[in-house]
């Protein structure tokens, strides 16, 4: 072993000291903070489960690079649940008692969030999900926060923004049809079209659930043509979205407003291939790159995000939920780094009490740990003309109609996508 | 034309469609399943890994994605050859072959998944031919070309295979073997060797079915787990080891699908052509084109 001479242990010394006086130069130290989550990396729901995980990653170097948490690096600890509910049990189990993380996080979904809640619950942990609708009706976990723009009430908000446009067509509409897929998230929003529909006196001439495993929608999408409504409501997930779509085209189905709760249209992807397609679609969204949304340091991530998303093989936009899973580790920084220590009571009793400076905007959790203030925002694709994915990145193309607050540009109409 | 007319007639035309569609998925395994017993679960994985390919080469080479899944047809009938081999000498041969292979073959379906999340992303991915986009409409009949070229390729490509298992010594020996390997042997027929052919093809159709499902709608990892319960079903109703029987089976399945879809709401969809498969089963055991045993 060689012996370090007291002369070599002062420039040492003093090296350490010029660095740790340096601007702008932070170094974390000790033992990492880990943050622990399953993450559906393969299986239908990987795409936004692995941009989720790139928004993490960004994080977790912005993070790193300031210093860490209350000194302390951060380190993520995260395994694939494969995009099926029944393995996350098993893996918040793992992390919580073998991994032993300091905090946890959720994977992707409210079908992946709700099978984590009972063993989170059981160890008392403070949670952040992400993009769970409603998780914690049944629940009632104190500990329990939800970074998801839908709020505590779905049933009153969720349609809301596209009945609350629709009202003000210059021929005020009489019938709404409602379609969506059998799953948790898409019924939701098609009770809140069907509940919303009922209170303002629209006749609901189609009101159909399909499978989630429906190959061809030209016999569904006709039905609703022969119905004749004015308004469309789809609940659907990709890929139905883009059949939907396709078939509309096809057969030339017009309405006022078309749309509604589609899952599908804010992926680059489904962005790419049906391109003119889309025009005039009116659908929910959370996030667009209108002036009213450009809120402090999401065009920084997005500039990192989009540098890195081609390699990694992701969404290349990152104008869905990618800024949303910045913005849930940003909730889990903020709230450590007031408290000062990881305790879970203290860290929820934070949770409740303060609003959380994110790259979505502020935000204020609300007693069920949803967000206090609903942000469903119903957007229109305007001015399409091909599969181009550079006018994604400017203000224009995805118009927020709704709420009045964010509110970009006008409802065009009628939906009638060209054969 | 009645209102309710015009639904039905839409309803049984892309039903048809459709049926192409679940011709072009179930053909394969008609071959494989039907006739040399193989239970290959991962078939529509491979249909899918087809796609993938079909989307990465046409895309490269500017090509129609129906034309690139015939040229994949080549490749993949050796990956079948290969796959066969790896099966027989390890599970077939040892008369392992029930549930050990199906085991297999579901290892297989998962390596395939991950393979092109792995590779490719989980990432929905697409290759749209310019007559995608177009529909023909006779009347008051609607003829997406999305719908009806794959449905034409996937006709030719099992005409052809029907031709060559009728008409030529080896195709019969692929029938025969079905039937009884051991009196093939004594035929002086290598049955392994021609199960080994077989099952080639059979990948070589996944292939082609990948190709048409390209043109129908973007394929992501995943998207073959929509097709495993309708491509056995399809298979078991047209009766086992019957090409003719698995498309009019797959016709069946698309229009009633679509009809039910079309009157009663996409949800009963499902659950009356699977109930058409158990009534069939009920009163032919052996499906509509099987030999009763």
């Amino acid at each position: 072993m060689t012996r370090m001479t007291r002369r070599e242990l002062g420039r040492l010394a003093a090296g350490a000291t010029v660095l740790a006086a340096a601007p702008g130069l932070s170094f974390a130290q000790g033992a990492p903070i880990r943050i622990g989550y399953s993450m559906s990396l393969s299986g239908g729901l990987a795409p936004n489960g692995r941009s989720s995980l790139l928004a993490h990653k960004i994080w977790q170097e912005d993070v790193n690079a300031r210093g860490g948490i209350l000194g302390r690096p951060v380190e993520l600890v995260f395994y694939d649940d494969q995009s099926s509910p029944a393995n996350v049990p098993g893996l918040y189990t793992k992390l919580l008692d073998v991994d032993k993380v300091d905090m946890v996080t959720s994977s992707y979904a409210t079908v992946m969030v709700a099978p984590s809640m009972p063993v989170v619950m059981q160890r008392n942990m403070c949670y952040v999900s992400l993009f769970g609708a409603g998780v914690n009706e049944a629940f009632q976990y104190n500990r329990y926060f939800s970074m998801n723009v839908s709020g505590d009430d779905i049933r009153g908000n969720y349609a809301k923004g596209f009945l609350d446009v629709a009202a003000k067509l210059p021929t005020p509409p009489r019938s709404i049809a409602i379609l969506a897929v059998d799953n948790e998230f898409a019924q939701k929003a098609a009770d809140s079209a069907r509940y919303l529909s009922k209170q303002r006196g629209l006749r609901i001439a189609y009101d159909r659930s399909y499978p989630p495993t429906t190959v061809d929608f030209t016999p569904t999408m006709r039905s609703i043509q022969a119905a004749r409504p004015d308004l469309i409501f789809i609940g659907s997930y990709p890929p139905d979205s883009n059949g939907i779509l396709r078939a509309v085209s096809e057969l030339r189905i017009t309405a006022q407003m078309f749309g509604g709760g589609m899952i599908g249209p804010q992926i680059a992807a489904v962005q790419a291939q049906l391109g003119p397609i889309l025009n005039n679609l009116v659908n929910w969204d959370v996030y667009s790159p209108e002036p009213t949304m450009d809120f402090p340091g999401i065009r920084a991530f997005q500039e990192k995000y989009r540098a890195r998303a081609v390699q990694e093989q992701v969404d290349v936009l990152g104008n869905y939920l990618q800024p949303y899973a910045y913005a849930q580790m940003q909730v889990v920084e903020q709230a450590l780094g007031r408290v000062g220590r990881v305790d879970q009571a203290a860290l929820a009793a934070d949770m409740h009490a303060n609003v959380f400076k994110t790259v979505v905007g502020d935000i204020k959790f609300g007693a069920s740990g949803e967000w206090s203030e609903p942000r469903n925002l119903l957007v229109q694709f305007q001015g399409i003309t091909d599969g181009d994915l550079e006018k994604y990145k400017r203000p224009g193309t995805k118009v927020i109609l709704f709420p009045e607050n964010l509110k970009s540009g006008e409802l065009r109409t009628p939906y009638g996508a060209p054969a | 034309m009645d209102g309710d007319l015009v639904l039905l007639l839409n309803g049984i035309v892309s039903g048809l469609l459709l049926g192409g569609l679940y011709a072009a998925a179930a053909a394969g395994l008609a071959v494989s399943f039907g006739m040399l017993d193989i239970v290959n679960i991962a078939h529509p994985a491979l249909m899918v890994a087809g796609g993938f390919l079909v989307v990465l080469v046409g895309t490269a080479l500017g090509l129609d994605p129906l034309l690139v899944s015939v040229l994949l047809a080549v490749p993949f009938y050796f990956l079948g050859v290969a796959v066969y081999t790896f099966y027989h000498h390890f599970f077939e041969r040892r008369g392992d072959e029930a549930l050990q292979g199906l085991a297999f073959f579901f290892g297989v379906m998962f390596i395939i998944e991950v393979g092109l999340v792995m590779s490719f992303g989980p990432e929905q991915h697409f290759l749209d031919p310019p007559y995608a986009f177009i529909t023909w409409r006779l009347g008051e009949i609607d003829i997406p070309l999305r719908m009806l070229a794959p449905a034409l390729l996937a006709m030719a490509a099992i005409g052809a295979l029907w031709l060559f298992l009728r008409r030529s010594f080896t195709g019969l020996a692929i029938s025969a073997v079905a039937q009884d390997a051991e009196a093939l042997r004594l035929m002086a027929v290598d049955p392994v060797r021609i199960k080994r052919l077989a099952f080639g093809l059979s990948v070589a159709l996944a292939a082609i079915a990948g190709g048409a499902l390209v043109v129908v709608q973007p394929v992501e990892p995943s998207s073959g787990q929509v097709f495993i319960g309708r491509v056995f079903a399809i298979c078991i109703m047209g009766g086992m080891g019957s090409l003719s029987g698995c498309v009019l089976a797959a016709f069946v399945f698309g229009v009633v699908e679509n009809v039910t879809a079309t009157f009663y709401g996409p949800s009963w969809s499902p659950a009356v052509a699977f109930g058409w498969l158990l009534l069939v089963l009920a009163v032919r055991p052996q499906g509509l084109f099987g030999k009763a045993a």
